[in-house]
């Protein structure tokens, strides 16, 4: 795989503050790659340093093998949409298309050919002399991106491109972006907060916290083996138990209050598995409500304490044991059927092959 | 309406009459037709107007007028935009006090900066004329143009200019095909205020003016002469209602500013 964008040991101070604290990074050709994290991760800061309106505190960007010291932005060879898509006012949606190729040697009759078919591209056919104040926010995210594709960049950035729209449009907005990215095959990098957007679109996700990059990995992978508590907890929910490692000769021997004894393998294990004091995790939907026996290993008794209908699903907080501690369990929810009460004392299932262990 | 906002409105209408009313007595009196300005008034007549053209010396204090106004309100724009960029777009050390510094002559008695300009003048051993006006009232105009500028470029989304840059264009570029047509109306607003400003001026122009008079200082000097007063005062009222309309155009372009960049989001 060819890598376009290289980013080294990357650091960008402020004011005595690390807010991109040593990343390295690599994107392939052709991939939809997300940065995400919390607010002030330092995510929509690496963005600016690779599309070059930050200069690096050290470190630096390579793209296509070019290094990108001293190269201003509109130098780069990425073009950028931005969060609050920058429409110029005071042009209308050819015009704010047609933007970059004022300075290109085109006729007009290429330039309007190229103009309307990304238009086409981006669901905006016809609407060329549309004033930009006379438009709504999703309209002016495509005038944005189609002002940006039509100069063919080998990285197109996006920073936050969804954060301002309504929930179903940006539902919409998410697969077409990922069917326009797989339609024109140029490199995606995209930021936001939105885990749900994050594994929807991307190929490879980078998880920042604190200025640095805790975990590179595909969705499924981010979801199901997360390398650490932190990113276990920010994307998706997670339940964490204590548990305690007992034996740890070919398989691990762990014990836990709400599970007893049993075994994990290596590869549920995250952190420096040397130590014996453990955190266990589970997704709540990884957590069955149902009639188990109570002779069941795996099996633990518990009372609804809470329950929260979401339409698809419903959560239920559940608690077990002696102290009060509580489940978050996700149950899908069947037609006809009225759900668990609270106060309703259940048993609990779990997926045993699903627990991640935490040593950090 | 509350009780309260009743009185204050009261209030503020008195208030501007108290204010605004003497100076209704030039249009008043401008077309009266009797030499001698007091009531009653003897009749209608636009007689002193039409003595307004007949004034050799009047012509040239409005031509100098005219040029200082037209000079000093395009150099105190031209310092009003650069500063106000300056102060918008980028931090240095000193900022605040250089600020401070240049909006100064907004605050302080003009009598005062009058005289101090002509001792700064005198000293350089320069002579006075139409040009040494023109720097006090470019003194005078650049602290507005810089206030209506800075509120311009606030209004600016910086975002606007970065993806100008991001899209291949020069940054000269960009201030020539984002910022400036953005920021237009402010530049009308204060090529506006400065005109009327500079046009409307007595006092710099009094001490710094040599051998040529502007046209404040020219209607100053025939206030010595009584037969003269009602053309001085048809003088007046025709300064009056210029200064009115290009301050009324210079707001209502200030405002356009604030609402064309606010569209942006």
């Amino acid at each position: 795989m060819n890598k376009l964008v290289q980013v080294k040991n990357i650091y960008k101070t402020f004011a005595g503050l690390n807010a991109v604290d040593g990343v390295s990074l690599e994107i392939d050709q052709g991939q939809f790659f997300s940065l995400l994290g919390p607010s002030g991760c330092g995510k929509t800061t690496l963005l600016r340093l690779i599309a070059g309106f930050e200069k690096p505190s050290s470190g630096e960007v390579v793209i296509d093998n070019l290094h990108m010291e001293g190269v201003v932005p509109n130098q780069r060879p990425t073009n950028m949409v931005f969060q609050n898509y920058a429409i110029f006012p005071h042009l209308n949606v050819e015009q704010n298309v047609a933007y970059g190729l004022h300075k290109k040697r085109l006729s007009k009759v290429e330039k309007t050919k190229m103009i309307n078919e990304v238009l086409d591209l981006v669901g905006l056919s016809g609407f060329n002399h549309r004033a930009a104040s006379a438009m709504s926010g999703g309209q002016k995210q495509r005038v944005a991106l189609a002002r940006a594709l039509i100069l063919k960049p080998k990285v197109l950035l996006l920073d936050e491109p969804l954060s301002a729209l309504d929930k179903k449009l940006r539902e919409q907005m998410q697969l077409e972006l990922r069917n326009l990215q797989r339609a024109v095959g140029i490199t995606f990098i995209l930021v936001t907060h939105d885990q749900e957007e994050a594994l929807t679109m991307s190929d490879k996700v980078a998880v920042m916290f604190d200025g640095q990059v805790a975990q590179v990995a595909t969705p499924r992978e981010l979801y199901e083996k997360p390398i650490s508590q932190k990113v276990a907890s920010f994307i998706g929910a997670m339940n964490f138990i204590d548990g305690k490692v007992i034996d740890s000769k070919n398989v691990f021997t762990v014990e836990s209050e709400l599970w007893g004894t049993f075994t994990m393998t290596r590869s549920q294990m995250f952190g420096n598995p040397s130590k014996t004091v453990m955190t266990l995790g589970i997704r709540p939907e990884r957590i069955s409500i149902g009639t188990a026996s109570k002779t069941d290993a795996a099996s633990v008794s518990g009372i609804i304490k809470d329950a929260a209908y979401y339409g698809e699903t419903t959560n239920y907080k559940i608690q077990y044991g002696t102290k009060g501690a509580t489940l978050n369990v996700s149950e899908q929810n069947s037609f006809g059927q009225m759900g668990y009460q609270i106060g309703e004392e259940v048993q609990l299932k779990t997926d045993l092959e699903s627990l991640i262990g935490f040593f950090d | 309406m509350s009780q309260s906002s009743k009185y204050l409105k009261i209030f503020a209408f008195i208030y501007l009459i108290f204010l605004y009313a003497p100076a209704l007595l030039l249009p008043i009196f401008s077309f009266n037709s009797s030499q001698i300005i007091a009531f009653p008034l003897t009749g209608f007549s636009t007689h002193w107007f039409k003595t307004l053209f007949y004034q050799e010396t009047l012509h040239e204090a409005l031509k100098n007028s005219l040029i200082i106004a037209v000079a000093s309100s395009c150099l105190g724009t031209i310092l009003g935009v650069f500063a106000a960029r300056a102060t918008t777009r980028y931090d240095f050390s000193g900022k605040q006090i250089t600020l401070t510094f240049i909006l100064a002559p907004l605050v302080l008695p003009e009598i005062i900066v009058g005289v101090a300009l002509l001792i700064v003048l005198m000293q350089m051993g320069l002579s006075l004329n139409l040009w040494s006006v023109v720097l006090g009232h470019t003194l005078l105009i650049t602290p507005f143009s810089i206030l209506i500028m800075n509120s311009a470029f606030n209004n600016l989304d910086i975002s606007l200019e970065e993806a100008s840059l991001d899209l291949g264009e020069t940054q000269f570029g960009t201030f020539q095909r984002v910022i400036l047509p953005l920021v237009f109306p402010g530049i009308i607003a204060s090529l506006l205020i400065g005109f009327t400003l500079s046009l409307d001026e007595f006092i710099i122009a009094f001490f710094l003016t040599g051998t040529e008079t502007t046209l404040p200082v020219y209607i100053w000097s025939m206030l010595r002469f009584p037969k003269q007063l009602p053309t001085t005062m048809a003088l007046g009222t025709v300064l009056l209602v210029v200064s009115l309309v290009l301050l009324s155009l210079s707001e209502y372009f200030r405002r356009r500013t604030a609402k064309s960049n606010a569209s942006v989001e």
